[in-house]
């Protein structure tokens, strides 16, 4: 491409490719989000990766804006004089304007798809009770009668989560899971999940939730098959008769 | 002995402030005591939420304070028709002239500048002096130097006291001072609510810290204050609640009096499309602050009700619903963002056009892009719940105003970097060191707001240390860097002296790369699994966080070299001129620092703000000046339209 005013257009596209690359692949190789362990994690990982090459090339066309026009101009010793007085270029502005904004759109409804895509329902879910309470987690399996206070879950199929608080606002979060939805007092929320990896994980309270709120977690195992689940779920407890049943929890106040 | 009575009961200043404070409270914890005795309730109660004998002298008392330190004399004279002031004693509170002056009700906008601005560094280095004790704890995991429920009240005041009492205020402090100068008028619209407005400040960073010493600790429950964990917890989060109001009350009583003053006050044919991008970054602020500010206010009263009075607003078993408290929290909050960085964007545009010596690139889309940020801010707030159990529908439509305001942003990023193609860039002043160094910081901030935009990223992100690093990205990388770049641009100007550039540019390399160094890495243990507000946390983030701690140690310290920076150069630096940065606005070409009443005579504006190197353009005619300057052809930005 032709130089614009003497600004080697070529050279600093160039260069912002470049850097681009450059830039991608030293964030895409480090693991950021780390273990995948359900069906959404990859979906969720691939939008963040899209989003590590876009950004990269965002920032890298700032930074070789920024560090070429300082090279470029940056005044010479004793030069007390005034830059050339250019208040602006209406075609400039309005790519600036136009440009950004088809890319923010389309990056919309990229999430908005992967996010319809994680939170479809599948007609043959397992259903968990998840109780919050300051601070520890409790699990109760409706279809099983048991209750429990690790999560267990089969492999390959989905589990809708119903959170219930019994105190303040705690977050369900499995990182490996991509997965995180707040526990609220008085209502119900509903977490949607298929786990695809066997492993033990942690259920990490997210939303702060008192003193012991760093210290809120639960083992997580996702088991091999739905028989290893069920010969697991025959030994636990069976749901105590105290226990609120989902949409009737009866929040009561921890610190009077 | 008359003389005393005078000093504690009549004459205004700290003695009579002491003495109406002592009066005030004692005037509140006496009416608790008398009202519980009628109702036959124990005279003291001291339920972990309750505590009226606390809470409603913490209420009298700053007003006592208020009217006792003589922010009301005038107004309450002028009420009840007592003579105010004869001729000769109006402008008596106006203009500081000793040291002594700056610690009273002054009504003159440069020295309520000041005060703000010291008062608001004072609370600056209070919360990061709180921010490096959390570093140091969280150096190992585990628990070593503070327990979780000292860590918790930790954060909490570190960011109430960062967001309300420094970055916002600090903004409306250098606002103060350059704003009536940059449109040409002598004061503010209203110069003794300016006073109250800042005389509210400092109660509440006093009512944040004092939390501490209340039994149950500081308030604990993040800056957000969620209920129902607030409404349940001790006394300190009344605390917050109160702090909250002061502050509030005096951001919104500012924005009023910067609104009346751009609106009204502006010199003859200082026309909009004339304004300098800082006014019109203020201008949008205001116009936040005034519509939003009222709405936390309102959740902190709600809250506060919930605790004392046994009101039900979030109180599930009692009909309360939860997640409203996040939604009016948030409609203030969020907006807020925007009160702590636009004015900032203010700020660059003035120091970077300054020493690139060109006039803003696009001067009119800056404006209008500051409008849509303001527009489009008011509608972005449930992006801070999409993992909070509100309804799902909202959710897209939220995720879509959120990405589309990074475009107004962007273009204000890419109008910088336009502004300095084909310019003569100066780096000498640490203050285009800051501004450069922004662009870049808030470039990263911006791109990590995106992605916590995108509805699956923050399903996964939220409420992890990715959110850490976001936050301290747009609000140290933003905010402070801008604050920053202000202070030294004006540093002159304010004390008609010159800081230490060798120190300056040693301030702001170590701020640059302790500030990297501290919050990159939070992006990665976030995703990884760590989530924040914790005083522990698994061991596999430990090295991470140790490499943080010592970047955040760096970062620290180099605060402290500002400091003496700005003390040393203030009572020693060499003489600065009216105008070291040769730049164009009203502000530089009045002598440093200005006369008490800025200009003998109102400046005559005629051109843009930024005409650097336009030949013949001139953006206004100072008073003396010669009368056969004819205005430029009207062409180019700033001519009227």
């Amino acid at each position: 491409m032709a130089p614009v005013r003497g600004v080697p257009i070529g050279k600093l596209i160039a260069a912002v490719i470049v850097l681009t690359i450059v830039s991608s692949v030293i964030m895409l190789i480090p693991d950021w989000n780390g273990e995948q362990g359900s069906t959404a994690a990859p979906k969720i990982d691939t939008l963040l990766d899209v989003m590590i090459v876009l950004s990269s090339f965002v920032f890298s066309i700032v930074m070789v804006m920024l560090v070429y026009s300082l090279w470029r101009w940056r005044v010479r010793p004793g030069d007390e004089g005034d830059g050339a007085p250019i208040h602006g270029n209406t075609r400039l502005e309005i790519a600036w304007t136009v440009i950004p904004t088809v890319i923010v759109l389309v990056g919309a409804i990229y999430s908005w798809i992967v996010l319809s895509d994680i939170e479809a329902h599948d007609p043959d879910r397992m259903v968990v009770d998840v109780y919050g309470q300051q601070y520890t987690w409790h699990f109760n399996y409706p279809e099983e009668g048991v209750t429990s206070r690790e999560l267990h879950v089969p492999i390959d199929r989905q589990v809708e989560f119903r959170l219930h608080s019994l105190d303040v606002i705690h977050s369900f979060w499995v990182p490996e899971w991509r997965i995180k939805k707040d526990a609220v007092p008085g209502i119900t929320t509903h977490a949607f999940v298929t786990p695809d990896e066997t492993g033990d994980y942690t259920l990490v309270c997210t939303e702060l939730c008192g003193y012991g709120h760093a210290t809120m977690r639960a083992p997580v195992k996702v088991e091999d098959s739905q028989g290893v689940f069920d010969q697991w779920a025959q030994t636990q407890e069976p749901i105590p008769e105290s226990e609120p049943k989902p949409g009737e929890t009866t929040p009561k106040q921890l610190r009077q | 002995m008359a003389g005393v009575t005078a000093a504690l009961f009549r004459r205004p200043g700290w003695w009579r402030a002491l003495t109406y404070t002592i009066l005030a409270g004692a005037f509140g914890l006496a009416l608790v005591v008398v009202l519980r005795k009628i109702s036959g309730l124990p005279t003291f109660q001291t339920e972990q939420t309750g505590y009226p004998q606390v809470i409603v002298p913490a209420i009298t008392a700053p007003l006592g304070f208020l009217v006792g330190i003589g922010c009301f004399d005038y107004w309450l004279r002028w009420a009840v028709g007592a003579p105010t002031f004869p001729k000769e004693r109006e402008h008596e509170n106006h203009g500081a002239f000793t040291w002594r002056d700056y610690f009273k009700v002054n009504t003159d906008h440069k020295v309520i500048g000041i005060q703000y601005i010291c008062t608001t560094f004072l609370f600056f280095f209070i919360g990061g002096a709180m921010a490096m004790v959390m570093r140091a704890e969280l150096a190992q995991p585990g628990t070593q130097i503070v327990d979780p429920s000292l860590f918790n009240g930790l954060f909490s005041t570190h960011a109430a006291i960062m967001i309300f009492v420094f970055v916002i205020p600090a903004f409306s402090g250098i606002a103060n001072y350059v704003l009536p100068l940059m449109i040409g008028a002598p004061d503010m619209a209203f110069p003794r609510l300016n006073a109250l407005s800042y005389w509210m400040l400092p109660i509440a960073g006093v009512l944040f810290v004092a939390s501490f010493l209340c039994p149950g600790g500081a308030f604990d429950a993040g800056w957000t204050g969620y209920a129902p964990l607030s409404t349940g917890a001790p006394l300190g989060q009344s605390f917050f609640n109160l702090g909250v109001q002061f502050a509030g009350a005096s951001s919104i009583a500012t924005a009023l009096n910067f609104l009346v003053t751009i609106v009204t006050m502006r010199a003859p044919g200082m026309n909009f499309w004339r304004l300098p991008l800082l006014v019109w970054a203020n201008l949008s602020t205001s116009l936040l602050v005034v519509a939003a500010t009222p709405f936390i206010a309102g959740v902190q009263f709600m809250v506060l009700f919930d605790r004392a009075l046994h009101t039900n607003f979030f109180q599930s078993a009692f009909g309360g619903d939860v997640i409203s408290y996040q939604h009016i929290f948030w409609f203030y909050s969020h907006p807020a963002v925007y009160i702590m960085m636009l004015p900032g964007f203010g700020i660059i545009s003035e120091v970077i056009s300054t020493h690139s010596r060109k006039p803003i690139f696009g001067y009119r889309l800056m404006a209008l892009a500051l409008i849509g940020i303001v527009v489009l801010s008011y509608s972005v707030w449930a992006h801070h719940m999409f993992v909070a159990g509100m309804f799902s529908w909202l959710r897209v439509p939220m995720m879509i105003t959120t990405l589309l305001i990074a475009v107004p942003t962007g273009i204000k990023i890419f109008s910088w970097l336009g502004t300095l193609f084909y310019g003569k860039i100066h780096l000498r002043s640490t203050s285009m060191l800051f501004a450069l160094g922004f662009v870049t910081t808030f470039t990263i901030g911006g791109i990590s707001g995106v992605m916590l935009g995108m509805i699956p990223i923050d399903i996964h992100v939220s409420d992890t240390y990715f959110v850490v690093a976001h936050i301290h990205f747009v609000l140290f990388g933003g905010s402070v860097f801008t604050i920053f770049a202000g202070i030294y641009h004006w540093f002159p100007k304010m004390t008609g002296r010159m800081y230490d550039e060798r120190l300056g540019r040693v301030h702001f390399w170590l701020t640059l790369v302790g500030m990297l160094g501290t919050f990159i890495p939070m992006h990665w243990i976030g995703m990884e699994g760590m989530p924040r507000r914790v005083a522990d946390y698994s061991a596999t983030f430990g090295d991470w966080n140790l490499a943080i701690s010592v970047c955040a140690f760096v970062l620290g310290a180099a605060q402290l070299i500002f400091l003496y920076n700005m003390i040393v150069s203030w009572r020693f630096g060499p003489k600065a001129g009216p105008n070291p940065w040769r730049a164009k606005t009203i502000e530089w070409q009045v002598s440093s620092p200005p006369p008490v009443f800025n200009f003998d005579e109102i400046p005559r504006v005629v051109g843009g703000p930024y005409e650097f190197g336009v030949p013949g353009a001139r953006h206004v005619i100072m008073p003396g000046e010669e009368a056969e300057v004819k205005e430029p052809e009207r062409a180019g930005v700033g001519a009227p339209s």
